[in-house]
C-alpha cells in the first residue's frame, strides 16, 4: 500500500526541466532511496513532494489525499518531515533546544506567551537527543557541531514533529566511511523502531545499497530504473549512466 | 547586569543555584533604586532626577525594540511610529477631550498596538531585511507627516503643550513620584517581555530568526509570529511614549521621526542586541553620554558617531557583551 504517490510530476526552471514527467510510488513502511547523478532532480522532486516548490503539472498523493499544492507547514501537519542537503539547524541555539523547538511546537505550545519552556517537553527532546546519539552535546551550541552531528540534529528535529514520511536529502553528505556507518545503522533502527517509512536521495552507493528496500534512478529529470537493490545493480542502464557507455556488469 | 544570554546553554539542575547567587543582588539593586531619586534630587540635582526618568523610559523603549530586532531579526527603522502614537494618544485624549488620565494612559499603548497591526500587516509577510526596513520607515514618516500637518487635531509642528499630569505623577514640586511610577512601569514591561522571550514563543521567535526555511519545516508558520512579535513590541513602546509625554508634559513631531527611530537601533547596537539587557545598558549610556557630552562639546553626533564606529569594529556584541565576556571570564578564573 502506498503511502506516498508522484504522478507525471514536471517542474522547469526556464529552460531547464528539472523534474520531467516523474511517476513514484512509496510503500508504507520501506526505506525508499532515490539515487541518480549530479542535476538528475533528485533534490527538486524532494522540494515538490514536501511544498517547497510549486510543480508545473502532475499530483502528488500522501495518505491518499492529494496534497500537490499544498503548503510545507501543512504537510508537516499531516506527518511528513524532511532534512536537507545542506543542513538546516538553527545555530545559535543549543542542541538541546533545537529539538525542543520542534518538540514544542508539534505538541501546541507555539503561541504559549507565558510559560517558561525551559521547563516544557524535556523528556521527549531528551528522548529524541538520545535516539539520534547527541545527548553528551545538549547543551553545546548547535553551529559547532561538526557536519555529521549537524545531519543527527537536523534528523533530531525532523522526528520531534512525529513523521510519518521521512524525506533525507544525501544524509551522509559530508561524513566521513565510519560516520556513514553508523547514520545508516541509525536511520534504519529509528525506521524500524518508530515504523517510519523514509525516502532518501544519496550518491553513495555502498549507503544506498545498504539501507534501501527499494531504489528508484533518476536521469536527467526522470525515472530511468525503479526495483530492489538486486535489480538496479544488474541494470544495464543504470550502469551506463553511473559507469559510462563501455561498462556492463 | 543580569547574565541571560540569547543563547543560554545551561543545564535545568543549575538553576535553583543560580537563583539562590542573584538573589542579594537584586535586593542590593532593589535598594540602590528605591534610594536613587532622594540622593539625587536631595543631593545633586533634580535634573539628574529627570535625567533618570528619561533613562527607564528609553530603556523600555528599547527593551521592546529589541524584541523585533534582536529576538525577531526584524529591521525595523519605524519603531518611533509606535513610541508617538502611544504619546500622542495619551497626551491628545487628555489635552483635548479632558480624558480621565488612567483611560489616556491605556489608549496610548492599545493605539500603538493597532497601529503595529496595521504595520506589521504588510511588513512581515515581505521577504528580506531591505524591504522589511523600507516599509517601516514609509510608515513612520506617513506617522510623522500625518501628526505634522493635521495641525487641527495635532497642533502641527508646534505639538501637545501642557500636557496635564495626574497628580499622583505630578512633576511640578519633584520628579520622584514620575520615578517611581515610571520604575515601577518599566520593571513590570520588562518581567512581561522576559516572560515571553523565555517562553515556547520566544524559543521558536528565535528559530525563526535563526533559520526561517527549518521552521517552516518545523511547521511554523512565520508571518504570524513576526506578526505576535511587532505587534507586541509596539504595545510596550507605546507605554514608553505614555511615560514620555507625562515627563516633557509636551510632545512635538520629532519623536514620530525615523530619526528616532535610528536612535533606538543604534542603542541596541551600542548594548548588544543578542542580550535581554543589552538595548537597556544602550539606553542608558547613549542619554547619559548625550547630556554630559551636550555640556561640554557641541560635537556630540560626533562623539557618539566614533563610538559606534569603535563599538561595530572592535566590540561587536555591544558594551553588555563585552562586560558579560569579562564577568565570565573572570569567574572562570582566566
Amino acid at each position: 500500500m502506498a503511502l506516498l504517490e508522484i504522478k507525471g510530476l514536471r517542474k522547469s526552471f526556464g529552460g531547464v526541466k528539472a523534474v520531467a514527467g516523474v511517476d513514484l510510488q512509496v510503500t508504507r513502511g520501506q526505506i525508499h532511496g532515490i539515487i541518480g547523478p549530479n542535476g538528475a532532480g533528485k533534490s527538486t522532486l524532494f522540494n515538490l513532494i514536501s511544498g517547497y516548490y510549486r510543480c508545473d503539472e502532475g499530483s502528488i498523493f500522501f495518505k491518499d489525499k492529494e496534497i500537490t499544492r499544498y503548503r510545507p507547514q501543512t504537510l508537516v501537519k499531516m506527518g511528513m518531515g524532511r532534512s536537507f542537503q545542506v543542513t538546516k539547524i538553527f545555530p545559535r541555539l543549543t542542541v538541546f533546544e533545537n529539538v525542543q523547538a520542534a518538540v514544542l511546537f508539534s505538541k501546541g505550545y507555539g503561541l504559549n506567551l507565558f510559560s517558561d519552556a525551559r521547563r516544557l517537553v524535556v523528556d521527549p527532546a531528551e528522548e529524541i537527543l538520545s535516539m539520534v546519539r547527541l545527548s553528551g552535546r545538549a547543551h553545546e551550541l548547535s553551529g559547532v557541531l561538526a557536519a555529521g552531528d549537524r545531519k543527527r540534529l537536523e534528523l533530531g528535529i525532523t522526528l520531534a514533529s512525529n513523521p510519518d514520511l521521512l524525506l533525507l536529502d544525501e544524509p551522509t553528505c559530508g561524513m566521513s566511511p565510519l560516520e556513514t556507518n553508523e547514520t545508516i545503522d541509525l536511520i534504519r533502527k529509528i525506521s524500524m523502531e518508530k515504523a517510519l517509512t523514509v525516502l532518501f536521495t544519496e550518491h553513495k552507493m555502498d549507503m544506498v545499497f545498504g539501507i534501501a528496500a527499494y531504489i528508484t534512478v533518476m536521469n536527467f529529470g526522470a525515472v530511468i530504473a525503479a526495483g530492489t537493490p538486486a535489480e538496479i545493480k544488474a541494470n544495464d542502464r543504470v550502469q551506463k549512466v553511473y559507469f559510462g557507455e563501455g561498462h556492463v556488469a | 547586569m543580569n547574565t541571560e544570554t540569547m543563547n543560554p546553554a545551561r543545564e535545568e539542575k543549575e538553576h535553583p543555584k543560580k537563583k539562590g547567587v542573584r538573589w542579594p543582588v537584586w535586593s542590593t539593586l532593589g535598594l540602590l533604586l528605591v534610594l536613587l531619586p532622594f540622593i539625587l534630587e536631595k543631593g545633586v540635582s533634580s535634573y539628574y532626577l529627570f535625567l533618570t526618568v528619561k533613562v527607564l523610559i528609553w530603556v523600555l523603549f528599547a527593551t521592546s525594540f529589541n524584541l523585533v530586532l534582536g529576538y525577531g531579526g526584524m529591521m525595523s527603522l519605524g519603531h518611533a511610529a509606535f513610541f508617538g502614537i502611544g504619546a500622542y494618544t495619551c497626551a491628545l485624549l487628555l489635552v483635548k477631550a479632558s480624558c480621565p488620565p488612567v483611560l489616556a494612559m491605556l489608549a496610548g499603548p492599545l493605539a500603538a498596538a493597532i497601529a503595529g497591526m496595521i504595520a506589521a500587516f504588510f511588513s512581515v509577510r515581505v521577504q528580506g531585511a531591505f524591504y522589511f526596513a523600507t516599509i517601516t520607515i514609509a510608515f513612520c514618516q506617513l506617522a510623522y507627516t500625518a501628526a505634522f500637518k493635521w495641525r487641527s487635531l495635532t497642533f502641527g509642528d508646534d505639538g501637545v503643550q501642557g500636557i496635564p499630569v495626574p497628580a499622583f505623577i505630578s512633576t511640578e514640586a519633584s520628579y520622584i513620584n514620575l520615578y517611581f511610577f515610571a520604575l515601577a512601569v518599566t520593571v513590570l514591561c520588562l518581567y512581561v517581555v522576559w516572560r515571553i522571550v523565555k517562553s515556547p514563543y520566544g524559543l521558536l521567535l528565535r528559530a525563526l530568526k535563526e533559520d526561517p526555511v527549518r521552521a517552516t519545516f518545523i511547521g511554523m508558520k512565520g508571518q504570524q509570529y513576526r506578526f505576535i512579535a511587532f505587534v507586541t513590541s509596539a504595545f510596550f513602546a507605546g507605554i514608553a511614549g505614555v511615560l514620555y509625554a507625562f515627563l516633557e508634559t509636551s510632545v512635538a513631531p520629532d519623536i514620530l521621526s525615523w530619526t528616532f527611530s535610528g536612535e533606538v537601533v543604534l542603542m541596541s547596537v551600542l548594548g548588544g542586541m543578542n542580550l535581554f539587557l543589552g538595548p537597556a545598558v544602550g539606553a542608558a549610556i547613549m542619554i547619559l553620554l548625550s547630556s554630559f557630552v551636550t555640556s561640554y562639546m557641541k560635537y556630540w553626533l560626533f562623539t557618539m558617531g566614533t563610538i559606534l564606529i569603535l563599538i561595530v569594529l572592535f566590540c561587536p556584541k555591544g558594551v553588555g557583551g563585552l562586560v558579560l565576556d569579562k564577568y565570565r571570564a573572570w569567574t572562570k578564573g582566566e
